[in-house]
């Protein structure tokens, strides 16, 4: 397991199919990030139809086969199938990749003091498994019916009867589904088991503890979803009727099924998974943010320990509240009453999380670093999406506001510039680690900036036309009078929206210019207390020099009577 | 470079008591209950929604489904003779008793191609009714399980008992990781025989 023969290892072994959680970290951030850039792609054609109703797309649309666009035209069905396949890649393709399999292969074991993965070759078949997901999932657009057009979602019966994209999506999540069980399981046996001599659990970084807490979720809340995936599955090709009402008509003919399953079920067993799944989402966000505010501020988290138990009872509470998601579906008062209290009881601990991180920069001497401002920028941003739920989560509001652009934009609050925000944070931030060499600062604040105003050009339209009711999934909004009058704003998003995709230019070009030109990192540029910041730069394989010991908590800066202003965890004694 | 092992892959962790691979494979279980938890919900669900339901033993081959289960839990009790064996070191009876646990699985396989069989000729398929998707999709799903559990009690009977030789501490963690998944699977057979062929 040791690393004495590293060096005489092929080039196909040390960078591809490598079992070194650090080079599985970068392949998982890498994929995650193309394919996070895919999605956007997909969202950025179907702003064109938003903005511009059935208007031949200029000079992209020759490019387009027929059955996608007709002269430039977009069908309805392709705009069905961009829309699916953009909040499937997002999430699970991209944000979760990145969030666990980059950012938490890459951090953990170095967090922790351990020398790899607990298990590294379950690690590398992780990513291996997930890439197959992924090229299935891509793979669909060039069936003869193109992919997936049922939504993100999937809900039968529409999935069930739906185009053959279904069931390529259905086994690409089977693959995705495994992948994040195994990267869960090899993250939680090494926080618990590889920690380094003296780490104890309140001693842990705070991104530890979110690690945890999501790698939880993923082994406990994918499982029903994989259940739900096989049954629909079984609907598709063996001809059962798990999901299928009886007597279903489909353009005015009887199907012809077994029937007796119920549509609803589904429901129930996606949201199960796909609840938890919004804390997969947002706590490693979280967990990045607390490591940079930390770093950035000089000063500890305010409140560790209170965000330790929020993140805990965060994860517990995010299996009672699945059906806050199916309000409209003709569930009992009492059934309702349960998950809109357990909905308002969630948003408790995620508001003491928000705050504690709020009141961490207060008598900071904060340092407006890239990555910082990022870190601030989520706390607002991830505010507004937060404080946005909670109207959806109490039945009179949501009965209004269900399914229409509000929901779109409330998680896209939370998930893009707040999760995406704290990510960015995280590649600007370990940049140095990772790759030896520091990002420019320069152009780092000019992306930041630009995509700080951008994004929530976007976003914040959307609420204004959740509020005049128009409802997410519609192809031609203007073919309503309700649509008709908000659609300027439709334009206005379109517009940010593209513009957000030119703003990202200056970080593709800063992120590989930097890794061979930038400027030289010492081994803590950030000069932070935590034990990646012990390793060195780059880290080799085996991680650790000697073996690290661990002597304090994780934030211990501007201790009083050190020397320097911030206390490594590694180091004995004030200094 | 630096030459720091990975730690307790064969010696128990002093706070939880289990190597790394064990902790590993209860977490696995875990979400493997997770899934059959799912699916047996989906059954309750279904069942209770629908007007009818047939009695399991009036359309199910109970005496085959009771052979097979005296068949699996056999397999679990030689696959505890076997690792139990390979702790007193007798790698011939360990041998053995491995090689008898594949041996009583593959003839719980071929007891259920039979009753798999004797549907189709009935024109029974997932298709018919919601009772036998439940019926099919749940005991496939086991029987992916089972074929699973061979596969890897066979790389340890053939290829992979060559760890004996270099490192049998960690030889011996990966048979009772081993035992401990094939228990599972016994497990989940013991909760599919009641709830599809009896109630």
């Amino acid at each position: 397991m040791s690393s004495d023969h590293s060096h005489d290892l092929p080039f196909w072994k040390k960078y591809i199919f490598s079992t070194d959680h650090k080079v599985v970290g970068i392949q998982y951030t890498v994929t995650g990030l193309l394919f996070l850039f895919f999605g956007f792609c997909l969202m950025m054609l179907m702003r064109w139809q938003l903005a511009f109703p059935s208007q031949p797309l200029p000079w992209l649309g020759q490019f387009f086969h027929e059955k996608t666009m007709v002269s430039g035209i977009m069908l309805p069905e392709f705009y069905n199938q961009l829309g699916a396949m953009h909040g499937t890649i997002m999430i699970f393709l991209g944000v979760v990749p990145l969030a666990v399999g980059g950012f938490g292969n890459y951090l953990v074991p170095l967090q922790v003091g351990a020398p790899d993965m607990a298990f590294p070759k379950l690690n590398m078949m992780s990513y291996w498994v997930y890439f197959i997901g992924g090229v299935i999932m891509f793979c669909s657009f060039f069936l003869p019916d193109g992919s997936a057009q049922s939504g993100w979602t999937s809900y039968p019966p529409l999935s069930v009867i739906a185009n053959q994209g279904q069931t390529f999506w259905l086994i690409g999540m089977v693959f995705l589904i495994t992948s994040s069980l195994l990267g869960s399981i090899n993250i939680i046996v090494t926080i618990v088991h590889l920690r380094a001599e003296g780490l104890t659990f309140f001693r842990f970084p705070f991104f530890i503890w979110s690690q945890l807490v999501t790698s939880f979720l993923l082994v406990l809340a994918f499982p029903p979803l994989e259940a739900a995936g096989i049954l629909q599955l079984m609907d598709r090709v063996a001809g059962t009727s798990f999901f299928m009402p009886s007597g279903l008509v489909v353009s005015g003919q009887v199907l012809q099924a077994s029937g007796g399953g119920n549509p609803l079920l589904w429901q129930h067993l996606f949201w199960f998974l796909a609840h938890p799944e919004v804390y997969v989402l947002i706590l490693p966000a979280m967990g990045i943010v607390a490591e940079i505010m930390a770093c950035n501020t000089r000063k500890p988290i305010y409140g560790y320990k209170m965000l330790v138990y929020s993140a805990i009872f965060l994860g517990f509470m995010s299996f009672l509240v699945w059906a806050h998601h199916m309000f409209l579906t003709g569930m009992s008062t009492k059934m309702s009453s349960f998950f809109q209290i357990t909905t308002m009881i969630i948003s408790i601990p995620s508001v003491i999380i928000l705050t504690a991180l709020v009141l961490s920069l207060w008598g900071g001497s904060i340092r407006f670093t890239t990555p910082m401002l990022f870190a601030i920028a989520f706390l607002p941003m991830f505010g507004i999406g937060g404080l946005t739920g909670l109207p959806l989560g109490l039945t009179a509001a949501d009965l209004h506001l269900h399914d229409t652009y509000y929901v779109i934009g409330h998680f896209h609050y939370v998930v893009a510039p707040g999760t995406i925000f704290a990510l960015f944070a995280g590649v600007y931030h370990w940049f140095p680690k990772v790759t030896g060499r520091k990002m420019s600062e320069f152009w780092g604040k000019v992306h930041f900036w630009l995509s700080f105003i951008f994004i929530n050009g976007i976003f914040m339209p959307m609420f204004s036309m959740g509020l005049a009711g128009v409802s997410r999934r519609l192809y031609d909004p203007t073919q309503y009078a309700h649509g008709l009058a908000v659609q300027p704003l439709n334009v206005v998003i379109s517009y940010s929206a593209w513009l957000l995709a030119l703003a990202q230019i200056p970080f593709i070009l800063n992120f590989f210019i930097s890794i061979f030109a930038g400027k030289k990192a010492t081994d803590n540029p950030w000069e932070a207390t935590t034990l990646e910041w012990a390793t060195p730069t780059p880290p080799g394989h085996g991680n650790f020099l000697t073996e690290p010991k661990v002597y304090r908590g994780p934030y211990e800066y501007s201790v009083p009577g050190a020397q320097h202003d911030f206390s490594p965890q590694h180091l004995e004694g004030i200094n | 470079m630096s030459d720091i092992a990975i730690k307790h892959i064969s010696k128990p962790h002093p706070v939880t008591g289990v190597t790394n691979g064990k902790l590993g494979i209860w977490l696995f279980i875990a979400s493997e209950i997770m899934l059959f938890g799912g699916l047996f919900s989906a059954y309750i669900l279904l069942r209770t929604g629908s007007p009818s339901w047939p009695h399991g033993s009036s359309v199910l081959n109970v005496p085959l489904a009771t052979l097979n289960t005296m068949l699996l839990i056999t397999s679990s009790v030689t696959m505890v003779m076997a690792w139990a064996s390979l702790a007193l070191k007798n790698v011939g009876k360990f041998k053995f008793y491995l090689g008898l646990t594949i041996l009583l699985a593959c003839g719980f396989l071929i007891v259920k191609s039979f009753e798999y069989g004797t549907k189709f000729e009935h024109h029974h398929f997932p298709s018919t009714s919601t009772f036998y998707a439940v019926y099919f999709t749940l005991t496939g799903l086991h029987v992916l399980h089972v074929i699973g559990g061979i596969i890897v009690n066979a790389y340890y009977l053939f290829p992979g008992s060559k760890m004996w030789e270099t490192n049998p501490e960690q030889f011996l963690c990966r048979i009772e990781n081993a035992g401990l998944y094939w228990h599972f699977v016994d497990l989940v057979w013991i909760f599919l025989f009641p709830t599809l062929y009896l109630i």
